[in-house]
């Protein structure tokens, strides 16, 4: 799984694009969205998803369960 | 009065005893030559300024790394007009072409500032950038940013290089207790703090910043938000901490909370202060620190003198349009003017207050003036979007705030009439002064018990307030008039907004 960004709730403040390890963030019509084949959910980065950790609005950036679950290199 | 001079320490901070005397409402005669050379044309940091100066505000910062219970981002109505709210980002590029747009458009614009609608901070590269991008074409302009300092220290050298000479830090507490009520989180080194924790960390911060700035020569003022039942009585405190670091200018805002701007303030029912708790506390803190009183409260976008709002005709669609000629001689030329008028207007009220001399009274009064600006009672009644309140007594006519009556979002105050909106906005004052009023508001305001006056239209506002209180004073002596107290007014909620 990777995280995904709610379009609806998003507001489009920036704060997460240079937060993230992976530069899995990118902006599309005035929100941000997290390209799902590059997102580690921090893992091995940091203990928690720096999206979620900076993002203004709760429950934003969430787990994108339609995705595999990111696993890191054993 | 030259205590406080030589070095950049704000007020007073090396003098005992005395109140310090530079600072928000004083003018030249009162603070260091170079301390004034800094603030005589900045509108934030002058009351006397703010009458003749502009500012404008460019929205590079969206991104911000705390949250605020005064504060939501996710909001956008389009009548929406608060602190961290605009109506379009701006790329650096944008945001220079911007600042020659206007500048060339209206010459008053001598100040630029970063405000967010983030933390102008947490978006360094956007924020320095447009720096770079504007001190190269418009050397002229002042460059000034407000922040929440958690950011602070580590960009005092970048702020320093770019010849930043004004910085405002938002502190509403020093006590962690006190600030875990205001501040839910912070995001710092990759992590997010909460509570007392994450406010003992901001505290902090912004404590190191301030000194780190001061101890550069940089001119800090300080904002604070009163809120209350949770900061009032500790803004006190917060005013000292600051002094004592070196700040030059405190400036106590009130509350704006609503429900309808979704922030946990707003719906949990905080109210903001009223007018007479807001100048209760400013009066006290001001033994300590002079004190901003002429702030609007505007928006992360806002264009034009403190009150006004012209950001509108500087859209960015507007202003890629638009042909720009960027001519610092016709703008030297201009400020000249203004300078020849400011020094009128101090002569008049200076020559003014004389006459008073002499005259002995503990009288206090409030009155309301209608002004489009240089210092000069020059608005209609009907046409005034806000007055201000100048409070009059034996030492002279002093600034203490204004009074927003313009109808946009009716937050709080219902479908009453515009004339209702307005008396109880000055219900504090005994007069109001305007360039001209009609027959039927004159009546209404006397009825309130508000003298209506329009025979000092186009003359400067001191000088009228003075002769005005002048001829109160008698006839309060001569016993034509018994003196009475006046109630409480309201604060109106919001910053300005374009019409």
């Amino acid at each position: 799984m990777a995280l995904k960004i709610i379009a609806s709730q998003c507001s489009g403040c920036s704060a997460c694009e240079p937060e993230c390890p992976n530069v899995a963030i990118f902006e599309k019509n005035g929100t941000f969205w997290i390209n799902p084949k590059k997102c580690t959910e921090c893992i091995g980065h940091f203990d928690t998803p720096q999206c979620i950790a900076v993002c203004p609005v709760e429950n934003t950036c969430v787990i994108d369960t339609s995705q595999p679950r990111y696993q890191p290199a054993a | 009065m030259q205590r406080q001079a030589a070095e950049h320490k704000g007020c007073g901070t090396s003098g005992g005893g005395g109140k310090a005397s530079c600072g928000s409402g004083a003018g030249q005669r009162d603070m260091a030559p170079e301390i004034w050379e800094k603030v005589k044309n900045h509108p934030c940091y002058s009351e006397e300024a703010h009458h003749h100066y502009a500012r404008m505000h460019v929205a590079v910062a969206p991104a911000c790394n705390i949250q605020c219970n005064y504060c939501n981002r996710k909001y956008d109505c389009a009548n929406e007009s608060r602190p961290g709210v605009v109506s379009e980002k701006l790329t650096p590029e944008q945001a220079a072409k911007k600042v020659l747009a206007v500048a060339s458009t209206i010459p008053q614009m001598t100040v630029l500032g970063i405000a967010g609608p983030g933390d102008p901070l947490a978006n360094p590269e956007k924020t320095f950038k447009t720096f770079a991008l504007v001190s190269k074409t418009a050397p002229d302009i002042k460059l000034c940013l407000s922040t929440n300092g958690l950011a602070l220290p580590d960009h005092v050298d970048t702020i320093a290089k770019f010849k930043v000479d004004h910085v405002t830090i938002t502190i509403n507490m020093v006590d962690a207790e006190i600030g875990r009520h205001i501040y839910p989180w912070v995001y710092w080194k990759h992590k997010r703090y909460v509570g007392k924790e994450a406010a003992q960390l901001l505290s902090e911060r912004q404590l190191m910043g301030l000194e780190m700035l001061t101890a550069r020569g940089i001119l800090c003022k300080i904002n604070s938000v009163m809120i209350p039942g949770i900061n009032d009585q500790h803004l006190v405190e917060v005013n000292r901490a600051v002094k004592s670091r070196g700040a030059f200018l405190h400036n106590i805002m009130p509350l704006i909370s609503a429900p309808e701007h979704g922030t946990v303030f707003g719906l949990t029912g905080q109210r903001g202060p009223s007018a007479r708790e807001l100048k209760a506390l400013q009066d006290s803190c001001e033994g300590e620190m002079n004190m901003m009183r002429h702030c609007r409260q505007c928006r992360a976008d806002a264009v034009g003198l403190l009150g006004e709002d012209r950001s509108a005709e500087f859209t960015t669609e507007k202003i890629m349009a638009m042909e720009v000629n960027y001519d610092t001689e016709t703008r030297k030329a201009y400020h000249a003017k203004v300078e020849v008028e400011r020094r009128a207007k101090v002569a008049a009220k200076q020559q003014e207050l004389d006459t008073l001399a002499g005259t002995n009274s503990d009288l206090k009064v409030l009155i309301a003036v209608a002004t489009k600006g240089s210092g000069l009672v020059n608005e209609h009644f009907g046409h005034a979007k806000e007055f201000q309140v100048y409070e009059l007594s034996t030492a002279g006519a002093k600034f203490i705030g204004h009074r927003r009556v313009d109808l946009y979002c009716q937050g709080g105050f219902g479908e009453e009439d515009n004339l209702a909106t307005i008396t109880r906005a000055i219900s504090d004052c005994h007069a109001v002064l305007v360039a001209k009023i009609g027959g039927c508001p004159k009546a209404d305001l006397r009825a309130a018990g508000i003298d209506p006056v329009d025979q000092y239209a186009g003359q400067f506002i001191e000088k009228s307030a003075i002769t005005w209180f002048k001829n109160y004073l008698e006839k309060v002596a001569g016993g034509e008039i018994a003196h009475q107290r006046r109630g409480d007014a309201n604060i109106r909620q919001g910053a300005y907004i374009a019409a």
